[in-house]
């Protein structure tokens, strides 16, 4: 019976052992809205499994997909879904590619501290971002103009916020692109008239968040709690795109990530959990 | 005896292969810009495996991407405006066919969605569709747009650069051009003068001690990276450009100008100092020796003397400033508008092409119009710096 036990404890004891022997050596590269919170994993398993080497590239969502379709990295992170053209060519090269939502992200809508306007609603928003509405007393703020910062189109975030908010319209033309989101902040909290869009992790001080409704009257303050019980509306999945030939070699890492140790580091970092 | 020859020649190999190796990259490069860019005129503004459709009975044939732009932005909403009978046009896209059909119509696996598609263009006259391809329809009732590929006429005069629009992007560059040229122009304008005036009095005036000072300073001017130059422009120029002249946006055409100016001036200031201090000696002498003043000597002989030195580095500060990214990149707000002033944005070419190339789908439309705006970017610098050539050989006759 001692014996019994002793193997039993035992074995309980080497169990963590034996999961914890789950070497991983991979490339992650892509959307640099992925960035830290990959980084983030990747430093956290590697200490979790020593013996692990995970690196991590910025770049974009496109250019961690090009990536993919040639071959070059691993993983893919991407904070848009991946577009038919590239899905073709991933076909072509006979790759089956598969697809796993590693987190959510909130967009938060600011504008300048001494603005009036606290809420705008999703078809205003539209106007703003399309050039339709360009004076903030026609959204019941001052007499002043509006300036819309927009990220670049290369960025994931402006690819989304055209397609949820904009519904495909195009931005207007006067909209000042910005290379980053700290531009964006940047830019916003100097500019009084100034509206822009950014990451919830990004939000400080300097600029103020917008309410937000897409249902009449629903307003509803960008922040963790909204975006995961789901009644703020601008948020986005963020995606890790993989080949399934090397499904083997980063499946403990992707289920690491969606562990609850995983999506508490999701927390940390500002954004939105799964679940 | 031997061993010095059989070193001689292993030397002259290593020099011969070094430059051979430098010269083909440089071909490569070129030749790896032009076919990429070329490409762009092959493609349709459309996206791969998308069509647009029309019901049949609609007189419209062909639409530019410009119009299909306006018409799903909802700028054009008669089909007379196109050509067309008079009659609202009726957007309609897969996810409008989610509320068209019921779940049961369209297919649990979404296998009635080519059924749909042809049912609901064939019954609505106004309609304009675009889907992918892989649910075209068989025995299609409706009319496939025959969209024209893009010409280089619409890249280099268009005045809309829609690179992501759905379905149809727009890729005109003239903005983007004449921005360049615009920030540039300006940024020549400011550092020419002030660039100018250093170089005469750092060979002509100041004594050792001061050039001793001044010269490294200068050149550090040159080594500061460009990042930091945008960040110092963006922090700290932009919100004084906001306040100066009270406008609504800081990023203007002027900061961009302004810092570019800053960027330009070690080149300008090195190469036209060197060009004035090469004045022969015995040129200055006989002037003064004329009884001419310091002051006229400097003007009526030395300047012109060196005018040819002046001239290439004037240039090359203008090759300079034409291809700078990062700092523009950060403090012109890059709109991609016509510029009418200098107190507005605008969007330079390689901003846009360093800003876009991160998640251009690689081989696809946009990827090949940015490289397009390579080659422009190419060509503009590969005149300058001709025009340095020329001046120089002026120089030797």
């Amino acid at each position: 019976m001692k014996k019994n036990l002793l193997a039993l404890g035992l074995v309980v004891l080497m169990t963590p052992a034996l999961l914890n022997a789950q070497k991983v050596a991979c490339k992650i590269k892509g959307s640099d809205t992925c960035l830290p919170l990959s980084q983030k994993f990747a430093e956290h398993y590697m200490k979790k499994n020593p013996g692990s080497s995970i690196s991590v590239i910025g770049g974009g969502s496109g250019v961690g997909l090009a990536a993919l379709i040639s071959g070059t990295t691993d993983v893919a992170q991407a904070s848009r879904k991946m577009k038919m053209d590239e899905k073709l060519k991933l076909q072509s090269g006979g790759k089956a590619v598969k697809e796993t939502v590693i987190a959510y992200d909130a967009l938060a809508i600011i504008v300048n501290p001494g603005n009036k306007v606290t809420q705008l609603t999703r078809e205003q928003l539209a106007g703003i971002f399309t050039g339709k509405i360009k004076n903030w007393k026609q959204v019941g703020g001052d007499d002043m103009g509006i300036i819309v910062y927009s990220r670049e189109t290369s960025s994931g975030t402006y690819d989304f916020i055209k397609e949820h908010v904009l519904l495909n319209k195009n931005y207007t033309a006067s909209a000042l692109m910005m290379p980053a989101t700290g531009a964006i902040v940047q830019s916003v909290s100097q500019t009084k008239g100034a509206i822009g869009y950014v990451g919830l992790a990004y939000l400080d001080k300097a600029v103020k968040a917008l309410k937000v409704a897409y249902k009449k009257g629903a307003y509803v303050e960008p922040s963790v709690e909204t975006a995961k019980n789901k009644t703020y509306p601008i948020t986005r999945p963020l995606y890790y795109y993989y080949t399934s030939n090397v499904e083997g070699r980063v499946k403990p890492l992707i289920n690491y990530i969606l562990s609850p140790e995983g999506q508490n580091l999701v927390l940390k970092e500002g954004y939105v959990p799964l679940n | 005896m031997n061993i010095r020859k059989t070193t001689e020649k292993i030397v002259e190999g290593v020099l011969f292969s070094s430059s051979t190796v430098t010269t083909v990259a440089v071909l490569f490069i070129i030749f790896f810009l032009f076919k990429s860019g070329i490409g762009l005129f092959q493609d349709s503004p459309v996206e791969k495996n998308y069509a647009i459709a029309l019901n049949a009975n609609n007189p419209v044939k062909n639409l530019s991407a410009k119009q299909i732009k306006d018409i799903f932005n909802g700028d054009i909403t008669n089909w007379k405006q196109v050509g067309g009978k008079d009659g609202d046009i009726e957007l309609f896209t897969l996810n409008e066919l989610g509320s068209a059909y019921t779940e049961e119509q369209i297919g649990s696996n979404l296998e009635h969605i080519p059924t749909c598609l042809n049912e609901y263009v064939k019954q609505h006259e106004n309609v304009i569709t675009y889907f992918d391809k892989k649910f075209y329809p068989r025995n299609f009732q409706g009319k496939v747009l025959d969209i024209p590929k893009i010409s280089v006429i619409d890249f280099l005069l268009g005045k809309e650069w829609y690179p992501t629009s759905t379905p149809a992007a727009l890729f005109g560059v003239l903005p983007l051009i004449i921005g360049t040229l615009f920030v540039t122009f300006f940024a020549i304008l400011f550092a020419l003068p002030i660039g100018l005036i250093t170089a005469v009095y750092m060979a002509e005036i100041a004594n050792e001690r001061t050039r001793r000072f001044l010269k490294p300073v200068i050149e550090l001017l040159a080594g500061i990276p460009s990042v930091v130059y945008g960040f110092f422009g963006l922090v700290v120029l932009v919100p004084l450009i906001q306040q100066t002249f009270n406008l609504p946006v800081g990023e203007t055409a002027l900061a961009g100008s302004l810092i570019l100016g800053i960027m330009a001036l070690p080149t300008i200031i090195t190469i036209s100092e060197d060009a004035i201090r090469t004045t022969p000696i015995v040129l200055k002498e006989a002037s003064l020796g004329l009884g001419a003043t310091h002051w006229q000597t400097l003007l009526r002989v030395t300047l012109p003397y060196a005018r040819s030195g002046i001239m290439a580095a004037f240039i090359l500060g203008i090759g300079r400033a034409v291809g700078e990214t990062m700092a523009v990149l950060m403090v012109t707000g890059n709109a991609a508008i016509m510029p009418h002033s200098l107190l507005a944005p605008v969007r330079t070419i390689p901003a846009t092409i360093a800003a876009e190339l991160g998640e251009a789908p690689m081989g696809g439309t946009h990827f090949k119009a940015l490289f397009a705006l390579g080659i422009i970017l190419f060509i503009i610098t590969f005149v300058f710096n001709s025009l340095v050539e020329v001046v120089k050989s002026k120089k030797e006759k």
